[in-house]
Protein backbone atom coordinates (compact mmCIF):
# COMPACT_ATOMS: atom_id res chain seq x y z
CA UNK A 1 0.00 0.00 0.00
CA UNK A 2 1.34 3.47 -0.89
CA UNK A 3 1.06 6.27 1.65
CA UNK A 4 -0.17 9.68 0.68
CA UNK A 5 2.09 11.58 1.29
CA UNK A 6 0.13 15.64 2.02
CA UNK A 7 2.19 18.82 2.11
CA UNK A 8 0.62 21.52 4.36
CA UNK A 9 0.79 25.36 3.28
CA UNK A 10 1.47 27.69 5.41
CA UNK A 11 1.18 31.69 4.45
CA UNK A 12 4.12 33.32 7.22
CA UNK A 13 3.68 37.15 7.19
CA UNK A 14 3.31 39.79 5.84
CA UNK A 15 2.39 40.82 9.37
CA UNK A 16 5.09 37.99 11.64
CA UNK A 17 7.35 39.82 13.82
CA UNK A 18 10.08 37.63 12.58
CA UNK A 19 9.89 38.70 8.81
CA UNK A 20 11.94 41.35 9.51
CA UNK A 21 9.47 43.48 7.18
CA UNK A 22 6.25 42.73 4.41
CA UNK A 23 7.48 39.65 3.44
CA UNK A 24 5.26 37.27 2.41
CA UNK A 25 6.36 33.81 2.73
CA UNK A 26 4.36 30.81 1.52
CA UNK A 27 5.88 27.47 2.55
CA UNK A 28 4.98 23.76 1.69
CA UNK A 29 5.18 21.64 5.09
CA UNK A 30 5.69 18.22 5.49
CA UNK A 31 5.04 17.50 8.96
CA UNK A 32 7.80 19.89 10.07
CA UNK A 33 9.93 20.27 7.23
CA UNK A 34 10.42 22.79 4.61
CA UNK A 35 9.60 21.41 0.91
CA UNK A 36 9.70 24.39 -0.72
CA UNK A 37 9.50 28.38 -0.13
CA UNK A 38 7.64 31.16 -2.59
CA UNK A 39 8.53 34.40 -1.11
CA UNK A 40 6.49 36.96 -2.20
CA UNK A 41 8.08 40.37 -2.15
CA UNK A 42 6.75 43.75 -3.49
CA UNK A 43 4.18 44.67 -0.17
CA UNK A 44 6.34 47.88 0.24
CA UNK A 45 6.81 48.57 -3.69
CA UNK A 46 7.01 52.50 -3.87
CA UNK A 47 8.18 52.97 -7.13
CA UNK A 48 10.94 54.74 -6.45
CA UNK A 49 13.21 54.49 -9.76
CA UNK A 50 10.37 55.71 -11.61
CA UNK A 51 10.07 58.67 -8.74
CA UNK A 52 13.40 59.32 -9.40
CA UNK A 53 13.51 59.93 -13.22
CA UNK A 54 11.00 62.56 -12.68
CA UNK A 55 13.39 64.63 -10.28
CA UNK A 56 16.69 66.50 -10.28
CA UNK A 57 19.74 64.93 -9.46
CA UNK A 58 19.57 66.85 -6.09
CA UNK A 59 15.79 65.92 -5.44
CA UNK A 60 16.37 62.14 -5.94
CA UNK A 61 18.81 61.65 -2.84
CA UNK A 62 16.31 61.28 -0.42
CA UNK A 63 14.76 58.54 -1.94
CA UNK A 64 18.25 56.60 -1.42
CA UNK A 65 17.90 56.81 2.55
CA UNK A 66 14.30 55.02 1.81
CA UNK A 67 16.61 51.70 0.68
CA UNK A 68 17.89 50.34 3.45
CA UNK A 69 16.56 52.56 6.09
CA UNK A 70 18.62 51.41 8.84
CA UNK A 71 22.14 52.65 6.59
CA UNK A 72 20.98 55.53 4.48
CA UNK A 73 23.98 57.21 3.92
CA UNK A 74 25.46 54.32 2.27
CA UNK A 75 23.03 54.37 -0.47
CA UNK A 76 23.49 57.91 -0.64
CA UNK A 77 27.04 57.45 -1.16
CA UNK A 78 26.48 55.41 -4.08
CA UNK A 79 24.33 57.83 -6.37
CA UNK A 80 26.92 60.45 -5.09
CA UNK A 81 29.87 58.13 -6.98
CA UNK A 82 28.16 58.00 -10.00
CA UNK A 83 27.12 61.41 -10.32
CA UNK A 84 31.22 62.50 -9.89
CA UNK A 85 32.06 59.64 -12.18
CA UNK A 86 30.33 61.47 -15.01
CA UNK A 87 31.01 64.83 -14.29
CA UNK A 88 34.19 64.12 -12.84
CA UNK A 89 33.81 66.08 -9.91
CA UNK A 90 36.56 66.06 -7.12
CA UNK A 91 35.81 65.50 -4.17
CA UNK A 92 37.82 67.33 -1.18
CA UNK A 93 39.88 65.39 1.26
CA UNK A 94 37.33 66.18 4.44
CA UNK A 95 34.16 65.35 2.64
CA UNK A 96 35.89 62.20 1.60
CA UNK A 97 36.65 61.34 5.34
CA UNK A 98 33.12 62.29 6.59
CA UNK A 99 31.67 60.07 3.70
CA UNK A 100 33.26 57.14 4.66
CA UNK A 101 33.15 57.48 8.51
CA UNK A 102 29.47 58.08 8.05
CA UNK A 103 29.40 55.16 5.70
CA UNK A 104 31.06 53.21 8.46
CA UNK A 105 28.75 54.33 11.40
CA UNK A 106 26.10 53.06 8.95
CA UNK A 107 27.26 49.71 9.09
CA UNK A 108 27.37 49.38 13.21
CA UNK A 109 24.16 50.36 12.86
CA UNK A 110 22.95 48.07 10.33
CA UNK A 111 25.02 45.05 12.22
CA UNK A 112 24.05 45.95 15.56
CA UNK A 113 20.35 46.04 14.22
CA UNK A 114 21.06 42.36 12.36
CA UNK A 115 22.93 40.72 15.12
CA UNK A 116 20.42 41.50 18.08
CA UNK A 117 17.26 40.66 15.78
CA UNK A 118 18.52 37.44 14.32
CA UNK A 119 19.34 36.83 18.36
CA UNK A 120 15.78 37.89 19.05
CA UNK A 121 14.47 35.67 16.27
CA UNK A 122 15.67 32.31 17.98
CA UNK A 123 14.75 33.54 21.77
CA UNK A 124 17.76 35.88 23.13
CA UNK A 125 15.82 39.46 24.25
CA UNK A 126 18.40 40.97 25.86
CA UNK A 127 21.06 41.72 23.21
CA UNK A 128 18.51 43.79 21.17
CA UNK A 129 17.91 46.20 24.38
CA UNK A 130 21.60 46.15 24.49
CA UNK A 131 21.81 46.92 21.16
CA UNK A 132 19.77 49.55 20.58
CA UNK A 133 20.82 51.97 23.21
CA UNK A 134 23.82 51.95 20.71
CA UNK A 135 21.90 52.49 17.85
CA UNK A 136 20.33 55.64 19.59
CA UNK A 137 23.76 57.29 20.34
CA UNK A 138 25.21 56.70 16.18
CA UNK A 139 21.64 57.85 15.25
CA UNK A 140 22.02 61.00 17.47
CA UNK A 141 24.87 61.85 15.32
CA UNK A 142 23.19 61.23 11.87
CA UNK A 143 21.24 64.04 13.53
CA UNK A 144 23.49 66.37 14.46
CA UNK A 145 25.59 66.10 10.59
CA UNK A 146 22.79 66.10 8.92
CA UNK A 147 19.44 66.93 11.07
CA UNK A 148 17.68 63.79 10.85
CA UNK A 149 18.28 60.76 12.84
CA UNK A 150 17.34 58.14 9.88
CA UNK A 151 16.68 59.59 6.51
CA UNK A 152 19.63 61.83 6.58
CA UNK A 153 19.62 63.55 2.59
CA UNK A 154 23.16 64.70 3.68
CA UNK A 155 25.52 63.54 0.92
CA UNK A 156 25.97 65.54 -2.43
CA UNK A 157 27.82 64.66 -5.70
CA UNK A 158 31.09 66.54 -4.58
CA UNK A 159 30.62 66.48 -0.86
CA UNK A 160 28.46 66.58 1.48
CA UNK A 161 25.90 69.06 2.42
CA UNK A 162 27.06 70.55 5.45
CA UNK A 163 30.33 70.58 7.56
CA UNK A 164 30.09 68.74 11.07
CA UNK A 165 29.14 70.74 13.99
CA UNK A 166 30.95 71.49 16.83
CA UNK A 167 32.01 68.90 18.97
CA UNK A 168 31.04 65.79 16.93
CA UNK A 169 33.92 64.81 16.10
CA UNK A 170 34.95 64.59 19.81
CA UNK A 171 31.67 62.78 20.88
CA UNK A 172 32.10 59.96 17.83
CA UNK A 173 36.11 59.70 18.84
CA UNK A 174 34.66 58.88 22.56
CA UNK A 175 32.08 56.68 21.62
CA UNK A 176 34.61 54.63 19.35
CA UNK A 177 36.45 54.56 22.81
CA UNK A 178 33.67 52.71 24.33
CA UNK A 179 31.48 50.70 21.68
CA UNK A 180 33.94 47.68 21.38
CA UNK A 181 33.36 47.00 25.45
CA UNK A 182 29.74 47.10 24.09
CA UNK A 183 30.47 44.62 21.40
CA UNK A 184 32.11 42.22 23.99
CA UNK A 185 29.31 42.09 26.01
CA UNK A 186 27.09 41.29 22.99
CA UNK A 187 29.49 38.19 22.55
CA UNK A 188 29.24 37.05 25.93
CA UNK A 189 25.66 36.86 25.49
CA UNK A 190 25.59 35.36 22.30
CA UNK A 191 28.80 33.34 21.03
CA UNK A 192 29.81 30.78 23.30
CA UNK A 193 25.46 30.54 24.07
CA UNK A 194 24.78 26.81 24.14
CA UNK A 195 20.90 27.39 22.15
CA UNK A 196 21.99 30.47 20.05
CA UNK A 197 25.07 28.03 18.28
CA UNK A 198 21.86 24.83 18.28
CA UNK A 199 19.88 27.45 16.25
CA UNK A 200 22.69 28.61 14.25
CA UNK A 201 25.64 26.50 13.57
CA UNK A 202 24.85 24.63 10.56
CA UNK A 203 21.86 25.70 9.38
CA UNK A 204 21.43 27.68 6.40
CA UNK A 205 24.68 26.22 4.67
CA UNK A 206 25.96 28.59 1.24
CA UNK A 207 28.78 27.00 -0.56
CA UNK A 208 31.22 29.35 -2.23
CA UNK A 209 29.52 28.00 -5.96
CA UNK A 210 26.33 28.80 -4.74
CA UNK A 211 27.11 31.91 -3.37
CA UNK A 212 28.81 33.23 -6.57
CA UNK A 213 25.57 31.69 -8.75
CA UNK A 214 23.08 33.55 -6.60
CA UNK A 215 24.73 36.81 -6.82
CA UNK A 216 25.47 36.97 -3.31
CA UNK A 217 27.25 39.85 -2.06
CA UNK A 218 28.77 41.50 1.30
CA UNK A 219 29.13 39.08 4.35
CA UNK A 220 26.57 36.25 2.72
CA UNK A 221 29.63 35.78 0.12
CA UNK A 222 32.29 36.53 2.83
CA UNK A 223 30.58 33.88 5.14
CA UNK A 224 31.41 31.06 2.89
CA UNK A 225 34.79 32.27 2.14
CA UNK A 226 35.42 34.02 -0.44
CA UNK A 227 37.31 37.19 0.44
CA UNK A 228 35.24 39.88 -1.52
CA UNK A 229 35.09 43.64 -0.50
CA UNK A 230 34.45 46.18 -2.41
CA UNK A 231 36.07 48.73 -0.03
CA UNK A 232 39.28 46.63 -0.89
CA UNK A 233 39.23 45.66 -4.22
CA UNK A 234 37.27 48.41 -6.26
CA UNK A 235 37.86 50.93 -3.81
CA UNK A 236 36.59 54.24 -3.49
CA UNK A 237 36.48 57.62 -2.04
CA UNK A 238 39.11 57.35 0.48
CA UNK A 239 39.81 53.81 1.08
CA UNK A 240 42.05 53.01 0.12
CA UNK A 241 44.81 54.90 2.33
CA UNK A 242 42.82 53.39 5.18
CA UNK A 243 44.03 50.18 6.87
CA UNK A 244 41.16 47.60 7.92
CA UNK A 245 40.87 43.71 7.67
CA UNK A 246 38.02 41.30 5.84
CA UNK A 247 36.74 39.11 8.58
CA UNK A 248 35.82 36.12 6.31
CA UNK A 249 33.76 32.91 7.70
CA UNK A 250 34.91 29.44 6.78
CA UNK A 251 31.59 27.17 7.10
CA UNK A 252 29.29 29.74 5.09
CA UNK A 253 26.57 28.81 7.95
CA UNK A 254 24.36 31.29 9.66
CA UNK A 255 26.49 31.25 12.74
CA UNK A 256 29.30 31.94 10.75
CA UNK A 257 27.83 35.48 9.00
CA UNK A 258 27.01 36.41 12.51
CA UNK A 259 30.58 36.41 13.39
CA UNK A 260 31.44 37.72 10.41
CA UNK A 261 29.28 40.70 11.40
CA UNK A 262 30.73 41.22 14.37
CA UNK A 263 33.88 41.33 13.18
CA UNK A 264 33.21 44.15 10.73
CA UNK A 265 32.15 46.20 13.70
CA UNK A 266 34.98 46.05 15.53
CA UNK A 267 36.55 46.77 12.04
CA UNK A 268 34.45 49.92 11.49
CA UNK A 269 35.20 51.06 14.70
CA UNK A 270 38.89 51.05 13.80
CA UNK A 271 38.07 52.70 10.22
CA UNK A 272 35.90 55.62 12.19
CA UNK A 273 39.22 56.27 14.37
CA UNK A 274 41.59 56.61 11.23
CA UNK A 275 39.22 58.98 9.91
CA UNK A 276 39.00 61.12 12.60
CA UNK A 277 42.54 61.19 12.94
CA UNK A 278 43.11 62.01 9.12
CA UNK A 279 40.32 64.69 9.78
CA UNK A 280 41.90 68.22 8.79
CA UNK A 281 40.15 71.56 8.22
CA UNK A 282 39.24 72.04 4.89
CA UNK A 283 36.25 72.52 2.42
CA UNK A 284 33.17 69.72 2.61
CA UNK A 285 31.95 70.14 -0.87
CA UNK A 286 32.98 70.92 -4.52
CA UNK A 287 34.05 74.53 -4.74
CA UNK A 288 32.54 74.62 -8.36
CA UNK A 289 29.21 76.76 -7.90
CA UNK A 290 27.73 74.87 -11.02
CA UNK A 291 27.25 71.75 -8.71
CA UNK A 292 27.65 72.60 -5.25
CA UNK A 293 25.34 75.30 -3.91
CA UNK A 294 26.55 78.70 -2.60
CA UNK A 295 26.84 79.34 1.45
CA UNK A 296 24.02 81.90 2.60
CA UNK A 297 26.62 84.59 3.40
CA UNK A 298 27.14 84.89 -0.18
CA UNK A 299 23.97 84.29 -1.96
CA UNK A 300 23.47 87.64 0.07
CA UNK A 301 26.18 89.56 -1.94
CA UNK A 302 27.37 88.32 -4.84
CA UNK A 303 25.45 87.99 -8.01
CA UNK A 304 26.77 85.44 -9.55
CA UNK A 305 26.22 82.99 -5.96
CA UNK A 306 22.74 84.38 -6.03
CA UNK A 307 22.16 83.00 -9.61
CA UNK A 308 23.83 79.96 -8.95
CA UNK A 309 21.55 79.11 -5.58
CA UNK A 310 18.53 80.08 -8.03
CA UNK A 311 19.55 77.69 -10.62
CA UNK A 312 20.31 75.02 -8.49
CA UNK A 313 17.46 74.70 -6.93
CA UNK A 314 15.16 74.88 -9.71
CA UNK A 315 16.30 73.72 -12.83
CA UNK A 316 19.22 71.38 -11.35
CA UNK A 317 22.65 70.64 -12.70
CA UNK A 318 22.50 69.39 -15.44
CA UNK A 319 25.04 66.00 -16.18
CA UNK A 320 26.09 65.19 -19.34
CA UNK A 321 25.27 61.59 -21.51
CA UNK A 322 26.47 58.99 -19.81
CA UNK A 323 25.91 55.45 -18.97
CA UNK A 324 27.56 54.39 -15.53
CA UNK A 325 27.21 51.41 -13.03
CA UNK A 326 28.66 52.12 -9.57
CA UNK A 327 28.86 50.11 -6.50
CA UNK A 328 29.61 50.54 -3.01
CA UNK A 329 29.87 47.76 -0.51
CA UNK A 330 26.96 48.78 2.04
CA UNK A 331 26.51 46.94 5.30
CA UNK A 332 24.29 44.06 3.15
CA UNK A 333 26.21 43.96 0.44
CA UNK A 334 27.02 45.28 -2.90
CA UNK A 335 24.74 48.26 -3.60
CA UNK A 336 24.81 49.39 -7.01
CA UNK A 337 23.56 52.63 -9.26
CA UNK A 338 22.95 51.79 -12.83
CA UNK A 339 22.68 55.82 -13.96
CA UNK A 340 22.14 56.89 -17.34
CA UNK A 341 21.73 60.78 -17.70
CA UNK A 342 21.14 62.35 -20.93
CA UNK A 343 22.38 65.68 -20.62
CA UNK A 344 19.21 67.25 -18.62
CA UNK A 345 18.89 67.93 -15.20
CA UNK A 346 17.04 64.35 -14.30
CA UNK A 347 18.37 61.16 -14.53
CA UNK A 348 17.20 58.86 -17.60
CA UNK A 349 16.92 55.63 -15.78
CA UNK A 350 18.56 54.74 -12.48
CA UNK A 351 18.03 51.31 -11.78
CA UNK A 352 18.96 50.11 -8.25
CA UNK A 353 20.64 47.04 -7.34
CA UNK A 354 19.80 46.45 -3.86
CA UNK A 355 21.87 42.95 -2.21
CA UNK A 356 18.98 42.01 -0.18
CA UNK A 357 17.14 40.99 -3.66
CA UNK A 358 19.41 38.38 -4.97
CA UNK A 359 19.71 37.07 -1.14
CA UNK A 360 16.31 36.59 -0.75
CA UNK A 361 15.56 34.87 -4.11
CA UNK A 362 17.76 32.17 -2.59
CA UNK A 363 15.58 31.78 0.13
CA UNK A 364 13.69 28.54 -1.80
CA UNK A 365 17.56 26.88 -1.99
CA UNK A 366 18.77 27.92 1.53
CA UNK A 367 15.76 26.84 3.60
CA UNK A 368 14.98 23.55 1.78
CA UNK A 369 14.72 20.48 3.45
CA UNK A 370 14.98 22.82 7.18
CA UNK A 371 12.63 22.31 10.28
CA UNK A 372 10.24 25.37 10.31
CA UNK A 373 12.05 26.71 13.33
CA UNK A 374 15.06 27.24 11.02
CA UNK A 375 12.66 29.90 8.77
CA UNK A 376 13.47 32.96 11.04
CA UNK A 377 17.07 31.78 11.69
CA UNK A 378 17.75 32.04 8.14
CA UNK A 379 15.72 35.00 7.47
CA UNK A 380 17.49 36.52 10.05
CA UNK A 381 21.17 35.65 9.17
CA UNK A 382 20.06 37.26 5.46
CA UNK A 383 19.66 40.44 6.75
CA UNK A 384 17.06 41.26 4.52
CA UNK A 385 15.29 45.13 4.38
CA UNK A 386 11.79 45.41 2.63
CA UNK A 387 12.84 49.48 1.84
CA UNK A 388 15.50 47.51 -0.60
CA UNK A 389 14.19 44.21 -1.75
CA UNK A 390 10.48 46.23 -2.91
CA UNK A 391 12.23 49.02 -3.98
CA UNK B 1 41.97 45.50 -11.65
CA UNK B 2 43.60 43.48 -14.55
CA UNK B 3 43.78 45.12 -17.52
CA UNK B 4 40.32 45.82 -19.51
CA UNK B 5 42.07 46.37 -22.65
CA UNK B 6 43.17 42.57 -22.71
CA UNK B 7 39.94 41.37 -21.57
CA UNK B 8 38.91 43.18 -24.66
CA UNK B 9 41.12 42.36 -27.26
CA UNK B 10 40.19 38.91 -26.09
CA UNK B 11 36.92 39.04 -26.20
CA UNK B 12 36.85 40.24 -29.52
CA UNK B 13 38.93 37.86 -31.34
CA UNK B 14 37.62 34.92 -29.47
CA UNK B 15 33.68 35.53 -30.11
CA UNK B 16 34.63 37.99 -33.81
CA UNK B 17 31.24 38.03 -34.99
CA UNK B 18 29.01 38.13 -32.40
CA UNK B 19 30.03 41.05 -30.57
CA UNK B 20 29.02 44.59 -32.12
CA UNK B 21 30.74 46.88 -30.77
CA UNK B 22 33.24 47.49 -27.79
CA UNK B 23 34.19 50.40 -25.37
CA UNK B 24 35.97 50.80 -22.43
CA UNK B 25 34.76 53.91 -19.85
CA UNK B 26 34.74 54.30 -16.38
CA UNK B 27 36.95 51.24 -16.17
CA UNK B 28 33.85 49.34 -17.26
CA UNK B 29 33.69 47.48 -20.63
CA UNK B 30 30.95 47.89 -22.31
CA UNK B 31 29.65 45.05 -25.03
CA UNK B 32 26.72 45.62 -27.36
CA UNK B 33 25.53 41.98 -29.35
CA UNK B 34 22.89 40.37 -31.09
CA UNK B 35 19.94 39.42 -29.19
CA UNK B 36 20.41 35.94 -30.78
CA UNK B 37 24.22 35.63 -29.09
CA UNK B 38 23.05 36.23 -26.11
CA UNK B 39 23.61 32.88 -24.86
CA UNK B 40 26.79 31.99 -26.85
CA UNK B 41 28.47 34.76 -25.06
CA UNK B 42 27.31 34.76 -21.97
CA UNK B 43 28.30 30.75 -21.34
CA UNK B 44 31.85 32.28 -22.96
CA UNK B 45 32.14 34.89 -20.46
CA UNK B 46 31.27 32.69 -17.58
CA UNK B 47 33.48 29.85 -18.36
CA UNK B 48 36.23 30.94 -20.00
CA UNK B 49 39.64 30.67 -18.18
CA UNK B 50 40.30 34.45 -18.84
CA UNK B 51 37.38 35.99 -18.08
CA UNK B 52 35.32 34.16 -15.31
CA UNK B 53 32.61 36.46 -15.15
CA UNK B 54 30.86 34.39 -12.17
CA UNK B 55 28.23 36.80 -11.02
CA UNK B 56 25.23 38.27 -12.97
CA UNK B 57 24.64 41.46 -10.85
CA UNK B 58 21.74 42.83 -12.48
CA UNK B 59 19.43 43.00 -15.73
CA UNK B 60 17.27 46.00 -16.28
CA UNK B 61 15.78 47.75 -19.16
CA UNK B 62 16.20 50.87 -20.47
CA UNK B 63 12.94 52.41 -22.82
CA UNK B 64 12.92 54.90 -25.33
CA UNK B 65 9.88 54.48 -26.82
CA UNK B 66 10.45 56.92 -30.08
CA UNK B 67 12.84 54.67 -31.21
CA UNK B 68 11.57 51.31 -32.98
CA UNK B 69 13.53 48.98 -31.36
CA UNK B 70 12.39 50.17 -28.33
CA UNK B 71 14.16 48.60 -25.42
CA UNK B 72 17.66 48.11 -24.75
CA UNK B 73 18.16 44.89 -22.42
CA UNK B 74 21.42 45.41 -20.16
CA UNK B 75 22.96 42.91 -18.30
CA UNK B 76 25.74 43.75 -15.62
CA UNK B 77 28.46 41.09 -15.01
CA UNK B 78 30.92 40.86 -12.07
CA UNK B 79 34.13 38.70 -12.33
CA UNK B 80 35.99 37.71 -9.10
CA UNK B 81 38.80 36.44 -10.46
CA UNK B 82 39.70 39.17 -12.29
CA UNK B 83 38.34 42.35 -10.72
CA UNK B 84 36.31 43.29 -13.77
CA UNK B 85 33.02 44.55 -14.64
CA UNK B 86 31.29 43.87 -18.19
CA UNK B 87 27.76 45.98 -19.48
CA UNK B 88 26.71 43.67 -22.01
CA UNK B 89 23.69 45.30 -23.80
CA UNK B 90 21.34 44.55 -27.21
CA UNK B 91 18.21 46.30 -28.75
CA UNK B 92 14.93 44.82 -28.94
CA UNK B 93 11.41 45.91 -30.08
CA UNK B 94 8.49 45.58 -28.26
CA UNK B 95 7.27 42.39 -28.76
CA UNK B 96 10.07 40.46 -29.19
CA UNK B 97 10.60 37.49 -26.85
CA UNK B 98 14.37 36.96 -25.68
CA UNK B 99 16.29 33.96 -24.19
CA UNK B 100 16.09 33.45 -20.30
CA UNK B 101 19.39 33.07 -18.26
CA UNK B 102 18.08 31.29 -15.40
CA UNK B 103 19.99 28.01 -16.62
CA UNK B 104 23.31 29.64 -16.79
CA UNK B 105 22.51 32.04 -13.79
CA UNK B 106 20.20 30.98 -11.06
CA UNK B 107 19.92 34.29 -10.20
CA UNK B 108 18.52 35.95 -13.25
CA UNK B 109 15.12 34.26 -12.11
CA UNK B 110 14.15 37.64 -10.53
CA UNK B 111 15.84 39.65 -12.08
CA UNK B 112 13.89 38.43 -15.41
CA UNK B 113 10.90 38.41 -13.57
CA UNK B 114 11.57 42.21 -12.48
CA UNK B 115 12.12 43.42 -15.79
CA UNK B 116 8.43 41.51 -16.86
CA UNK B 117 6.89 43.24 -14.16
CA UNK B 118 8.20 46.68 -15.15
CA UNK B 119 9.26 46.68 -18.98
CA UNK B 120 6.63 43.66 -19.98
CA UNK B 121 9.50 42.24 -22.04
CA UNK B 122 8.83 38.64 -22.19
CA UNK B 123 11.80 35.84 -21.83
CA UNK B 124 11.55 32.31 -23.58
CA UNK B 125 11.45 29.15 -21.05
CA UNK B 126 11.77 31.47 -18.05
CA UNK B 127 10.47 28.66 -15.06
CA UNK B 128 8.34 30.61 -13.31
CA UNK B 129 6.82 34.31 -15.29
CA UNK B 130 5.01 36.14 -12.67
CA UNK B 131 4.77 39.28 -11.64
CA UNK B 132 6.91 40.24 -8.51
CA UNK B 133 7.11 44.27 -7.15
CA UNK B 134 3.64 45.18 -8.14
CA UNK B 135 0.07 44.57 -6.26
CA UNK B 136 -1.87 41.27 -7.48
CA UNK B 137 -3.81 41.77 -10.41
CA UNK B 138 -1.67 44.82 -11.56
CA UNK B 139 -2.17 45.85 -15.09
CA UNK B 140 0.34 47.80 -16.85
CA UNK B 141 4.20 47.95 -16.80
CA UNK B 142 5.03 50.89 -14.65
CA UNK B 143 8.49 51.91 -15.38
CA UNK B 144 7.92 52.08 -19.06
CA UNK B 145 8.11 55.58 -20.59
CA UNK B 146 4.56 55.95 -21.14
CA UNK B 147 3.10 55.19 -17.78
CA UNK B 148 2.39 57.97 -15.71
CA UNK B 149 3.66 58.82 -12.55
CA UNK B 150 0.71 58.90 -10.89
CA UNK B 151 -0.97 55.65 -12.21
CA UNK B 152 -3.74 54.42 -13.42
CA UNK B 153 -5.96 53.13 -10.41
CA UNK B 154 -5.71 53.86 -6.69
CA UNK B 155 -6.70 51.41 -3.56
CA UNK B 156 -8.37 52.72 -0.29
CA UNK B 157 -10.75 51.05 1.79
CA UNK B 158 -14.54 50.81 1.43
CA UNK B 159 -16.20 51.28 4.23
CA UNK B 160 -19.44 50.34 2.44
CA UNK B 161 -18.01 47.10 0.87
CA UNK B 162 -15.66 46.15 4.14
CA UNK B 163 -13.03 45.04 2.03
CA UNK B 164 -10.13 47.04 0.06
CA UNK B 165 -10.98 48.43 -3.35
CA UNK B 166 -9.08 49.29 -6.38
CA UNK B 167 -10.39 52.96 -8.30
CA UNK B 168 -9.04 55.24 -10.91
CA UNK B 169 -6.85 57.65 -9.84
CA UNK B 170 -8.31 61.19 -8.79
CA UNK B 171 -6.29 64.13 -7.94
CA UNK B 172 -7.17 67.93 -7.23
CA UNK B 173 -4.48 68.43 -9.17
CA UNK B 174 -2.73 67.05 -11.77
CA UNK B 175 1.17 66.37 -11.86
CA UNK B 176 2.96 69.26 -12.86
CA UNK B 177 6.16 68.51 -14.59
CA UNK B 178 7.93 72.30 -14.93
CA UNK B 179 10.09 73.57 -17.73
CA UNK B 180 13.10 74.74 -16.31
CA UNK B 181 15.49 74.66 -19.46
CA UNK B 182 17.46 77.87 -18.86
CA UNK B 183 15.63 81.39 -19.96
CA UNK B 184 18.22 82.09 -22.08
CA UNK B 185 17.94 79.20 -24.29
CA UNK B 186 14.06 79.23 -24.46
CA UNK B 187 11.77 76.83 -23.27
CA UNK B 188 11.41 74.02 -25.91
CA UNK B 189 7.92 75.27 -26.82
CA UNK B 190 8.62 78.58 -27.52
CA UNK B 191 11.53 77.26 -29.58
CA UNK B 192 9.67 75.34 -31.54
CA UNK B 193 7.08 78.22 -32.01
CA UNK B 194 9.57 80.30 -33.17
CA UNK B 195 11.79 77.64 -35.32
CA UNK B 196 8.01 77.42 -37.02
CA UNK B 197 7.32 80.88 -37.06
CA UNK B 198 10.91 81.34 -39.14
CA UNK B 199 9.98 78.47 -41.32
CA UNK B 200 7.07 80.27 -42.68
CA UNK B 201 9.13 83.55 -43.29
CA UNK B 202 11.17 81.56 -45.47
Amino acid sequence: MTKKIKTLNLNFGPQHPAAHGVLRLILELDGEVVEKADPHIGLLHRGTEKLIENKTYMQAVPYFDRLDYVAPMNQEHAFALAIEKILKINVPIRAQLIRVMFCEIGRILSHILNVTTQALDVGALTPSLWGFEERETLMTFYERASGSRLHANYFRAGGVHQDLPMGLEEDIGNFCESFPKIIDDLETLLTDNRIFKQRNVDIGIVTKEDALDYSFSGVMIRGSGVPWDLRKSQPYDCYEQLEFKIPVGKNGDCFDRYLCRIEEMRESVSIIKQCLSKMEKGPIKSLDGKISPPPKKDIKQSMEALIHHFKLFTEGYRVDKDEIYTAVEAPKGEFGVYLISDGTSKPYKCKIRAPGFSHLQAMDYLIKGHMLADVPAVLGSLDIVFGEVDR
Amino acid sequence: MQNLIDLEKKINSELTTKIKKTEIRHEQLYINIDNEDLIDVTLFIKSNENTKFRQLIDITVVDYPENAQRFKVVYLFLSHEFNQRIILSYLISENEVIPSLTPIYPAANWMEREVFDMYGVKFKDHPDMRRILTDYGFEGHPLRKDFPLTGHTEVRYSEDQKKVISEPVKLEQNYRNFDYESPWEGTKYIKDQTDLENDKKN
